[in-house]
């Protein structure tokens, strides 16, 4: 099967049960994206599928044909610089995920995208709609009030 | 030589593998390339908690063309004898708990391995199994020793007698449930052997103690293993010691003589890796109409399991938080069916400070005085069993400036007074506390050139700074701007370290690094030919010398949560920190620790909770999705803050550990809070809904 990622084709000949996750970190070398759970429960392993935030786990390789996917090593956005400014992780280990799941929702939010605690009326991007927005992608450390600012930030930018 | 430099110690550097982290570019350990001949193993655990494996059966029609071998412990090699009895693993036919590891597949794909797993058929003689923790159980007996060394039970003065004279007294018990660490990386390891030695690429918090432990039981010396431990995603005291994964991927690597990977499934987290003990805890408090405690009394009953003695030191941190003339405090122990419990991030104070603060707060309302002010009067001078001095000790700064920061003064103590909407609104206090401890470590500094240091240390990072401010450390030791000074930590082939463990890291190595750095510059200094371009440095004798009582750091919590009335969510709209951690090395990486600790204070307060299927004999949510952990939205307005504290009877350095404490009477104070905002006391963790509404 084809695949693009971060830009790049890949052909690759995979088991039918090897999540795109797998792909990435097994046949690809593609380690950023990390495996939390492999349950769809933790976002550890968000990478954009086609522009779009996805949990890479609970998806199958071979239904990706010809997709494009973005892994944290394929992204530059000022979130990454804003979390290194905040100290928006420790361990690191969810890092990859909140940050591609930052980039997803940035671009949910720009296309007027509501959230649960979105009100009437356009969204404006306060601190509780993207805690709302973030909650798919969970911290061991608690790194969440660095994380916070560090979005609002590079959003503004 | 060296020009004088800013201080490096105390800035709020950057942490020095953010880069790599932020990219994606920071290996752990199932992430390492080692080959085309790489292989997976998957765990086939056990479906019952005790009983006997009799035997394997392996269905040759099952990924024929990818299994390598299905090991038992009717094939696997045999290991040296174990000092943890649970990592004895594929070693005995006997089932000890539910979960334990019982076979290995190891396939040339991940994807086999699992399959193969699911379908091997275990010929199981299942026993009855007793995994219940109660007070009246009939096994329950008192250890001599509670973690890591602690008499078990203390007494002074006649406290049955004071209860008897006082004029108040509060008498309740505090049950706190199992929890798990829950690490955002499972335990993983990628084992190969070179020749007779072994490579582990491993996800832990003690490289040295990891290769010395799997060493042994591989018959090799410590030295012919090398543990390569990068980054680690977390451990919060479930990767202090090595753990069975370590030592399934060894064996998987030795009996195929390939490269084996084992990462840990998330839900094998709740079974092979330890878990904070249940906790069931009386604690009766007796004063004086003035508050002064005359008597100070708390017993605890825990689990451990049939494998081994584990006793967490639950009520070790009430024989020192208060002045009273008559005390107590005791453990009871009970043996189940269930995997050992193990360190989980401040193993004892966490839960034992939960009873004690809840019941100081009780006890506040039953004298009518404000939580603090009874805090206050009951701060002792001299460290209470011990009669050693305090090396420090800013408890009461602690809890006054953080009043007057959270704004804490003008509060009604009644509870159920604010209403805002559908909202209940309350606050509530509580103290913390954590021993500060330093373990014997060694470091090694090399000039590489005028302007180029290497430091070198076997500690590990698990996201708490380390590598940042060993490095601060370091050029402050050695008088040169942090740009000149690299870090090497993460192999356990560098100069031994101690376990990132027990808040102790930055204190053991960061006066390793000390020493070895002072004693270089002092050989270039001198005008003897002796100059030298490398020197090493152990703290043990130092450490050996040092007074270990009347040593801990301080803090104060602050909550304001809100209720609601309808459905009786809790919601955190504020936590604050206060702490006394003696001199803080880095404010940037410390406030991210303060406040990860302090969240998962939130988590055991209201949303963490092993729950334990009887029938079973298991934990039933065995998964992030249902094992809840605070996340994003949980987070309102939380903050720590710190007293600037010197203390120069610690270390070098002079700081005090700061990994554990935030998570150290964050529960209590959340759980006060809402008997401010309610009227409801909430004395069974966590403070789930069920048990609120029904009382509002
Ligand atoms: S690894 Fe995919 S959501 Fe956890
Ligand atoms: S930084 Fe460790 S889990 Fe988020």
């Amino acid at each position: 099967m084809d695949l693009v990622v971060n830009g790049a084709e890949q052909s690759l000949d995979l088991d039918p049960r090897t999540t795109l996750l797998d792909a990435l970190r097994e046949h690809l070398g593609l380690t950023g994206a990390k495996k939390g759970c492999d349950h769809g429960q933790c976002g550890a392993c968000t990478v954009l599928l086609d522009g779009r935030r996805v949990n890479s786990c609970l998806i199958l390789a071979i239904t990706l044909s010809g997709s494009e996917v973005t892994t944290i090593e394929g992204v530059d956005h000022p979130v990454q610089q804003k979390f290194l400014e905040h100290d928006g992780f420790q361990c690191g280990y969810c890092t990859p995920g909140q940050i591609c799941s930052a980039v997803g929702m940035l671009d949910e939010f720009s296309q007027g995208w509501p959230s649960a605690v979105t009100g009437s009326g356009p969204p404006d991007l306060s601190d509780p709609e993207i805690r709302e927005r973030m909650s798919g992608n969970l911290c061991r450390c608690g790194a969440y009030p660095n994380m916070v600012p560090a979005i609002r930030e590079a959003a503004e930018r | 030589m060296t020009t004088t430099t800013e201080r490096a110690v105390g800035q709020p550097i950057e942490r020095i593998e953010g880069p790599d982290k932020v990219r994606g570019a920071a290996r752990y350990a199932a992430e390492y390339q080692v080959g085309d001949d790489l292989a997976y193993a998957w765990v086939a655990q056990s479906p019952v908690a005790s009983g006997t494996l009799n035997g394997v059966t392996v269905d040759p029609l099952v990924e024929a063309d990818d299994v390598l071998a299905v090991l038992w412990h009717g094939n696997a090699p045999r290991l040296a004898e174990a000092d943890d009895p649970e990592l004895a693993v594929l070693q005995s036919e006997r089932i000890s708990y539910r979960g334990q590891a019982l076979a290995l597949v190891v396939a040339r794909t991940f994807e086999a391995a699992r399959r193969a797993a699911a379908t091997l058929q275990l010929d199981i003689a299942e026993d009855p199994h007793d995994t219940v923790l109660r007070t009246d159980h009939p096994e329950l007996y008192a250890p001599e020793k509670v973690n890591p060394a602690f008499p078990a039970a203390t007494s002074s003065g006649d406290v049955d007698a004071a209860f008897e004279a006082a004029p108040v007294t509060v008498d309740v018990t505090y049950s706190t449930p199992a929890l798990h660490n829950s690490p955002m990386e499972p335990h993983a390891t990628t084992a190969l052997w070179a020749g007779d030695d072994l490579v582990l690429y491993d996800s832990n918090q003690h490289p040295p103690g990891i290769a010395a432990t799997v060493g042994a039981l591989f018959d090799l010396p410590p030295e012919r293993v090398h543990v390569i431990t990068e980054h680690v995603g977390g451990g919060f005291g479930s990767k202090g010691t090595a753990r069975p994964n370590a030592v399934l991927a060894a064996m998987a690597a030795k009996v195929t003589g390939r490269p084996v990977r084992l990462a840990l499934p998330r839900q094998a987290l709740f079974s092979m890796v330890g878990h904070r003990t249940p906790t069931i805890q009386r604690v009766r408090l007796a004063a004086a109409e003035d508050g002064r405690l005359t008597a100070i009394d708390h017993e605890v009953v825990e689990h451990s399991s049939r494998l081994f003695e584990f006793a967490e030191q639950t009520a070790v941190a009430t024989r020192h938080m208060y002045a009273a003339p008559n005390r107590r405090t005791g453990h009871q122990l009970v043996r189940l069916d269930m995997p050992t419990p193990r360190w989980m991030r401040a193993p004892g104070e966490a839960p034992g400070m939960v009873a004690l603060e809840c019941a100081m707060d009780e006890l506040a309302v039953a004298l009518s005085l404000d939580p603090i002010e009874l805090r206050v009067r009951n701060e002792p001078s001299v460290e209470p069993e011990s009669g050693v001095p305090f090396s420090s000790r800013h408890y009461v700064e602690c809890l006054r400036r953080g009043a007057d920061r959270f704004g804490w003064h003008d509060r009604d103590p009644r509870p159920r007074q604010r209403r805002e909407g559908d909202w209940w609104i309350g606050t509530g206090v509580a103290g913390a506390t954590y021993p500060t401890m330093a373990q014997p470590s060694t470091a090694r500094v090399r000039r590489l050139a005028a302007d180029s240091y290497e430091v070198s240390i076997a500690a590990a990072d698990l996201g708490t700074g380390a590598r940042t401010i060993l490095t601060q450390i370091a050029a402050d030791a050695l008088e040169v701007p942090v740009s000149q000074v690299r870090m090497r930590i993460g192999d356990s082939t560098l100069p031994k370290a101690s376990v990132a463990g027990g808040s102790s890291g930055s204190a053991s190595w960061g006066w390793a690094v000390t020493g070895a750095c002072r004693a270089l510059r002092s050989s270039s200094s001198s005008s003897s030919s002796s100059s030298s371009d490398e020197a090493t440095f152990d703290s043990s004798e130092l450490i050996e010398k040092q007074e270990k009582d009347g040593k801990h750091a301080f803090g104060a919590h602050f909550a304001e949560v809100r209720v609601d009335a309808v459905t009786g969510e809790v919601r955190v709209s504020r936590l604050f920190g206060m702490f006394a951690a003696g001199k803080i090395l880095n404010p940037r990486t410390a406030r991210s620790q303060f406040l990860g600790g302090m969240i998962m204070g939130m988590g055991m307060a209201l949303h963490e909770e092993s729950v334990l299927d009887p029938a079973m004999g298991t934990w039933v949510n065995h998964d992030l999705a249902e094992y809840h952990i605070p996340a994003h939205a949980d987070i309102e307005s939380i903050e720590a803050e710190w007293l600037d504290e010197q203390d120069d009877q610690l270390n070098p350095m002079g700081s005090k550990g700061i990994g554990e404490i935030g998570i150290v009477g964050s529960p209590a104070a959340i759980l006060n809070a809402i008997w401010h905002a309610t009227g409801v006391r909430i004395r069974d963790l966590p403070a789930r809904l069920d048990k609120i509404l029904p009382h509002i």
